[in-house]
């Protein structure tokens, strides 16, 4: 990667002290924590925070559960509805989320049930000796899930408790996808990420292949030959390019880039420092960016957006994170020129001022400069077309850029289905792409019976 | 300010907050400090003969609600486990430092009228304003004939008692087992032997709770357990019950009750006193959180009184038992039914699923556009039993509203509805 930053200085912290920097953003529960707040949660019925989990988590019976000093049967709870509870604890925004709905948030309750925060203590503390799940028995189908992300991971383990064999596809080396690739670091600490893949392929029947590329060495149309369904999980791939003249230059990285670099890294320490620093976006992503850097020592972060605060992506609790983190954010400012020295360097940036009009956006006249070591783009990631190339993919129909799916996640060739963020269909958060591989999981459970009943 | 100062069955003292005969009251060290504290009175905890009992290691379990909440506490502590002669002499010296606070001794003696005769002199030459029998206590001594072994036997009652009226002139307070089926045979039977007061309730049998690694009860003695008596808040209504049952029972009319079980703070006191008692006993408040706690009792209960013009605590003594009767008197036409302030209620459901899995499907769940709830009354429905209003989370979210339904009182012995109504 890092080439591209390789010029610059590397943090002045030692790597101590960086792990210590990078630890629990928020800090599990203690047992008497877990037993204070479980005992906040009223059970309601017909829970607004179960209508607002996108994965349909039974909330309150697992929170009861807690209450009544059964974790294990509070953590089969979560698992039996999210088998990625784990992470999803850790990085679900909860407070846009079930916390939002949990009737206790309003001034008169004072504060939301810590939903998030009870669901890891649960499965930090369920200490299973074997998989809580069985397989039905073999059914002799086999499945190819392509993508060993959330959506992926959580479709093969429900193909696999039904019975089904499942072999996914993975081009990187680790499964997990974004979680082993693309949070940031404190959200999601050491390699909780590897540990969870482990644990969900305990329930067997699932076979993981890596370097495995679909538009690479992989073909749709030789995955729907040979397997008796196809479950794409392709994530986005692709990031967004700010179209820019010199957006190539040594300093000017994708933020996805960086993030991956340095949850991979064992050394925090030998990662480039971008003492001055510029995050062009205002999303989550963005923002993870900004606060890592920092966290690293960089003494001047700015986050720079084209719009107001109202409008960005990042939730309300995630921006109280970037301004904790001495971020600075910056709106109505549009990127105008990446600035080089004399070497071909970055050297910073000038920003064009914008206002609305008339919901638009436009240019004030006026312009800015920052003076910056790097610039990471986090203005959002795009669907790679380069994975649908082979006759038969190309034949998927699109929404978008994105795979067209219907409500069972199928998409317009009969035996596909697709789920994550590669579709178009909910928001792009792991619980959702979870919720996908589940429910597809389930479509083709359903037909693949269909088929049998019916020879 | 109200004046808190009572006097109860001839005993005078500064107010009406005594602790019960039990560990806090068991030497002149603790008694002293409760005095310091501010507590109008104590019952020494009990006295018997010497030698002086026994007592285990693990003495105590407790009941616990969310959070630890302490509901209830069991113990299986016995009687006084020092002589007879240092708690004479220690409950002399304190009755002379502290002349205005009421003392009374608790008492319990085998059942055999040398005991008792034997024993009052030397209680009465200490200076103590009373006695008070301890027939009620449930675990040890009744398998010694002691306790609550006196206390279920009313012939016993009776007895004792006036053996006590007999051999002491200091007023003698009986205090009653709540293990008996009738609280007011017990009642009837220390009125018939002269009591001056009752006191009620001692603790109830009980078992808190099992480990269920090692199958045995709490506590734990060893690798073994026993029943205890049960006191805290987890035991107030049965013991206000009793104290309203013998309050209106023509029998025992005018015999003065002191009011003991599950007393934390003011208002639990007033409800007492609204039921018939004169004064009132605290032990496991006082337990769970020191002797401080009387500060607040006193406090809180005065300018309640001040609120509502009551001068004195005779002035409110009592003013609930009238409206206490039998369910037969109970109006069959009073009709109430449930409202839901939707501007309060934060859309939890639990009325709903109470209502419509155990009672008579009387709220309506109505799904809103965004996927939450609303809860409505359906009023033809309703019967007015409470339970919504018991399961709501939010106080005054859901209040129960009296109907004008234009029918006049009627009870069941006047119902026609009733096969076996009195003629009228």
């Amino acid at each position: 990667m890092i080439d591209a930053l390789n010029h610059l200085p590397r943090p002045r912290a030692g790597a101590d002290q960086l792990a210590e920097r990078f630890s629990d953003l928020a800090p599990p529960l203690t047992a008497r924590q877990a037993a204070v707040e479980s005992a906040r949660c009223l059970y309601c019925y017909d829970a607004p925070c179960v209508n607002a989990c996108p994965s349909d988590i039974d909330i309150p019976s697992f929170i009861h559960r807690i209450s009544d000093e059964n974790l294990q049967g509070a953590a089969e709870r979560i698992l039996s509805a999210n088998i990625l509870g784990g992470s999803c604890a850790r990085v679900c925004p909860t407070e846009i989320l079930c916390q939002q709905a949990c009737v206790r948030n309003n001034a008169q309750e004072c504060a939301p049930v810590l939903i998030g925060q009870l669901q890891r203590y649960a499965l930090d503390n369920a200490h299973f000796t074997e998989h809580p799940f069985k397989r039905s028995p073999a059914t002799g189908k086999r499945i190819a899930v392509v993508g060993a992300g959330p959506a992926g991971l959580a479709c093969a383990h429900r193909l696999a408790m039904h019975g089904h064999d499942v072999v996914v596809f993975e081009a990187c080396d680790k499964a997990g996808g974004l979680n082993e690739y693309g949070i940031a670091r404190y959200k999601l600490v050491d390699d909780y990420a590897q540990r969870e893949v482990e644990f969900l392929l305990g329930i067997g029947g699932i076979e993981v292949r890596h370097g495995q590329r679909l538009g690479g060495n992989l073909s749709l149309g030789e995955l729907r030959d040979q397997y008796d369904a196809v479950f794409l999980g392709l994530g986005l791939n692709a990031v967004r390019q700010l179209g820019l003249p010199d957006e190539e230059a040594p300093g000017v990285l994708a933020a996805t880039e960086y993030i991956r670099e340095l949850r991979q890294a064992d050394d925090l320490s030998q990662l480039p420092l971008a003492d001055r620093c510029l995050v062009i976006g205002a999303g989550n992503t963005a923002i993870d960016m900004a606060v890592q850097m920092s966290r690293l020592g960089a003494r001047d972060v700015n986050l720079v957006y084209r719009r107001g605060h109202a409008d960005m992506g990042a939730t309300g609790h995630e921006q109280d994170i970037a301004k904790a983190n001495q971020v600075r954010l910056h709106t109505w400012a549009r990127p105008d020129a990446v600035l080089l020295d004399d070497a071909g360097k970055v050297r910073g940036m000038r920003f064009a001022r914008t206002e609305p009009a008339d919901g638009r956006l436009r240019d004030t006249g006026e312009t800015f400069e920052l003076a910056a070591d790097a610039i990471f783009k986090a203005i959002g990631q795009r669907f790679d077309d380069a994975c649908l190339v082979d006759p038969v993919a190309a034949q998927l129909a699109r929404e978008g850029e994105r795979i067209r799916v219907d409500e069972n996640l199928q998409t317009s060739l009969p035996g596909v289905y697709a789920g994550g963020d590669c579709t178009a269909l909910g928001q792009d958060l792991t619980v959702q792409a979870v919720q996908h591989g589940k429910l597809a999981a389930e479509a083709i459970h359903a037909q693949l019976m269909l088929n049998v009943e019916a020879a | 300010m109200a004046d808190l100062s009572i006097v109860f069955a001839g005993i005078k003292a500064p107010n009406p907050f005594w602790l019960a005969s039990a560990p806090p009251t068991d030497k002149a060290y603790n008694v002293v400090r409760a005095f310091e504290a501010g507590w109008g009175g104590v019952v020494w905890k009990t006295l018997g003969e010497d030698p002086a009992a026994v007592n285990v290691s693990s003495r105590y379990s407790a009941h616990y609600g969310a959070n630890r909440l302490v509901q209830g506490i069991n113990n299986i502590e016995l009687i006084t486990d020092r002589s007879l002669e240092i708690n004479l002499r220690e409950i002399t010296q304190v009755k002379k430092d502290w002349p205005d606070r009421a003392l009374i001794v608790s008492l319990m003696v085998p059942c055999v009228e040398d005991s008792w005769k034997f024993i009052l002199p030397l209680v009465e030459a200490t200076g103590a304003d009373g006695i008070e029998l301890n027939f009620g206590c449930p675990h040890g001594m009744p398998e010694r004939g002691m306790g609550a072994a006196v206390g279920q036997v009313p012939e016993y009652v009776e007895l004792v008692t006036r053996w006590c009226k007999t051999y002491c002139s200091l007023p003698v307070i009986v205090k009653l087992t709540p293990n008996i089926t009738d609280i007011r045979q017990s009642a009837r039977a220390a009125h018939r032997g002269g009591a001056d007061a009752v006191s009620l309730i001692n603790t109830i049998n009980s078992i808190t709770s099992v480990d269920l690694d090692r199958m045995v009860a709490h506590p734990i003695v060893g690798d073994q357990s026993t029943h205890g008596g049960y006191c805290g808040s987890a035991v107030k209504p049965i013991a206000l019950n009793m104290v309203a049952e013998i309050a209106r029972d023509p029998e025992t009319r005018g015999l003065p009750i002191c009011g003991i079980g599950g007393i934390g703070n003011w208002r639990d006191a007033a409800e007492f006193m609204a039921l018939g008692s004169g004064a009132v006993q605290v032990c496991t408040a006082a337990m769970l959180h020191g002797f401080r706690i009387v500060e607040d009792m006193k406090d809180g209960l005065a300018r309640w009184m001040d609120q509502h013009g009551h001068r004195t605590i005779e002035a409110f003594r009592g003013q609930a038992v009238g409206h206490t009767t039998d369910w037969k008197y109970l109006d069959i036409n009073y009709k109430s039914v449930a409202h839901i302030d939707q501007e309060a209620c934060i859309g939890c459901g639990r009325c709903h699923i109470a209502c419509e899995d155990t009672s008579h499907q009387a709220i309506a769940s109505t799904l809103k556009a965004d996927g939450t709830h609303a809860y409505s009354v359906i009023e033809e429905e309703c019967v007015g039993c409470n339970l919504c209003q018991i399961t709501c989370p939010v106080e005054n979210c859901i209040e129960m509203q009296a109907q004008d339904t234009g029918k006049p009182y009627l009870n069941w012995t006047q119902d026609p509805r009733n096969p076996y109504r009195e003629a009228s």
